[in-house]
């Protein structure tokens, strides 16, 4: 989900020579700079009964779609989308207008050039920012707290999980799920470094 | 002033602080050399013919195809049958040797009477790369990859950025015999840039000179050459590049009889087969003159002209234009003499000369300088 709204972004603010471009890509880092709260909070009022996601939730008959999966999905493509869209973002910058200015001299139109040789190139770019966004998403608490709500069974994902053990002192369960998110972390941190440096050798 | 056949450039605009106005017509046939210093901007013109750079005052045809016209008309680079050729080959690196050949191919195999892969491929010697990365190919490979890659594109014009000029000495005169097959085998007009003459000498038949954003002369390369308004003819090196037909070929002496207009030059080279077609390059220096035909020498190359002009240059020489033939109806070239001498023989224009020329120094092909 993250990589099919960050990719298109990527390469808009890496290839546009709009002037608002640089505002638009620091609109899509405040997720990084501001408090879980305040997104969650904006995105409570938005996604609200009240705002435009309630509007939008009304079409197929529910009420708001803050407290739902769907917003839930919602509020962590926002928060996480810094984290993905600035590695592809430096990955189609780093290309140059060189390879595509050959492709077009080639004939491949630019829907072609982007396949074929935008994308493959920048492809360790991609890599590290679906990692990154995963790894973000799994370990993001405080707007899914406030979105979701925490809803067993509905809204409650691991992070969240972990915040319920420890308040209500299940010290065991707290144990096994924050363990199992530490070594979560490093595999998928630990496979990442792996996987960039095989790409560094294999383009060396 | 529209012409079926050629093409006409003419491209007005401001890049930053530099203006470029240019405009110039060329046959669609041939090297068209487009020459000048470094930063002249004849990359930008040839951008603007790749639709790679785009001036709202621009417009480009070739053969009647009008590719950008001032009316608003402005095809985009992929929809304009070129071959584009980079100063450094700007190969794709994920993509074989092979697949980056095949990039610009058309699918479903190219028409008839259209550059063959396995012609391109023996042409260029790339035979033994096709399954290697461009990552492990040297700049020449990789360069000859490179123009292998527009040629398979079916254009009908190739461009060439300064296609040597990121290369070492010794890989450069291992690519420009390629280029020379390249003109020789396929009926396709090239544009080519560059900013060292001696590249000139060797491939263009047509020249476009350019100095600081404009087009200071253009024509057929041995008229530029040999003409005295242009700084060409006052250089050191000046040369005129003549292009003959192998007569005879004497294989004890190692000797080519060429003939070019209005006269036959003897000069040392590889055994030719009889009407090929030669360039020899005669630099003004090599040519002294004399009155009268002289006696027993060891100069083989004498030939009747008529003085066309002489100029005189700063140095106190001068630069005298013949006209080859006994009524100077043939090819021109240029001689080098001191004052003395013009004053000494009491030379003077519209008179009658000989023309020496060694054989040795018609055979020293000039290496592009480094």
């Amino acid at each position: 989900m993250l990589l099919f709204v960050a990719t298109p972004l990527a390469w808009w603010l890496a290839r546009s020579h709009a002037w608002f471009k640089e505002a638009i890509s620091a609109v899509v880092s405040l997720p990084m700079v501001l408090p879980p709260t305040v997104l969650g909070f904006y995105l409570l009022i938005v996604l609200g009964p009240s705002g435009p996601g309630g509007w939008i939730a009304s079409l197929w008959g529910a009420r708001t779609l803050a407290f739902t999966f769907t917003g839930l999905v919602i509020a962590s493509i926002l928060s996480s989308m810094p984290f993905v869209v600035q590695p592809i973002r430096n990955a189609f910058a780093a290309l140059g207008d060189r390879p595509l200015e050959a492709a077009a001299t080639l004939r491949a139109s630019p829907t072609r050039a982007f396949w074929t040789v935008a994308l493959p190139l920048a492809s360790p770019g991609l890599l590290s920012g679906a990692v990154l966004g995963f790894a973000h998403t799994v370990g993001e608490f405080g707007v899914i707290l406030m979105i979701g709500g925490n809803i067993p069974g509905r809204t409650r994902v691991m992070s969240t999980a972990i915040f319920d053990y420890v308040e209500t002192m299940q010290w065991r369960e707290a144990n096994i799920l924050a363990g199992g998110m530490v070594v979560f972390a490093f595999v998928v941190i630990l496979s990442m470094t792996l996987l960039e440096k095989r790409f560094a050798r294999a383009r060396a | 002033m529209s012409s079926a056949h050629g093409m006409r450039a003419a491209f007005k605009g401001t890049l930053g602080k530099f203006t470029l106005d240019a405009a110039f017509t060329a046959p669609a046939a041939g090297v068209t050399a487009l020459f000048g210093p470094s930063g002249c901007g004849k990359t930008v013109v040839l951008r603007c013919i790749a639709g790679l750079q785009r001036f709202q005052d621009g417009a480009f045809e070739i053969d009647g195809d009008v590719w950008q016209n001032r009316e608003g008309l402005f095809l985009p680079t992929h929809r304009r049958p070129l071959g584009y050729v980079f100063q450094e080959a700007s190969l794709f690196p994920h993509l074989s040797v092979r697949k980056n050949l095949l990039f610009g191919a058309p699918r479903g195999g190219a028409a008839k009477g259209a550059i063959d892969f396995d012609e391109v491929v023996e042409l260029l010697g790339v035979k033994a790369l096709l399954d290697r990365s461009p990552r492990n190919l040297s700049g020449g490979e990789r360069q000859r990859v490179g123009i292998g890659r527009a040629l398979l594109s079916q254009p009908k014009l190739l461009l060439m950025d300064e296609p040597l000029s990121a290369l070492d000495r010794v890989t450069k005169s291992e690519i420009l015999p390629f280029l020379e097959r390249l003109r020789d085998r396929l009926s396709l007009p090239i544009i080519y840039i560059t900013h060292d003459f001696a590249e000139v000498e060797r491939l263009a038949d047509h020249v476009v000179l350019m100095r600081k954003g404009h087009i200071i002369a253009t024509g057929p390369l041995a008229e530029l050459q040999s003409d005295p308004s242009l700084p060409l003819a006052a250089a050191q090196d000046a040369a005129v590049s003549l292009d003959g037909i192998v007569e005879s070929y004497d294989a004890r002496y190692g000797l080519v009889t060429l003939a070019v207009p209005g006269g036959r030059f003897l000069a040392p080279a590889p055994p030719a087969p009889v009407g090929e077609h030669r360039r020899i390059n005669i630099v003004a220096e090599d040519v002294s003159l004399s009155r009268e035909p002289p006696g027993p020498s060891s100069i083989l190359n004498v030939l009747p002209a008529r003085i066309v002009s002489a100029t005189p240059l700063e140095s106190g020489e001068l630069t005298v234009v013949l006209a080859l033939g006994a009524k100077g109806e043939g090819g021109r070239i240029l001689s080098r003499v001191t004052r003395k001498s013009w004053d000494q023989l009491g030379l003077a224009e519209g008179e009658s000369v000989h023309a020496q020329v060694k054989a040795v120094a018609l055979g020293a092909r000039r290496d592009a300088p480094a």
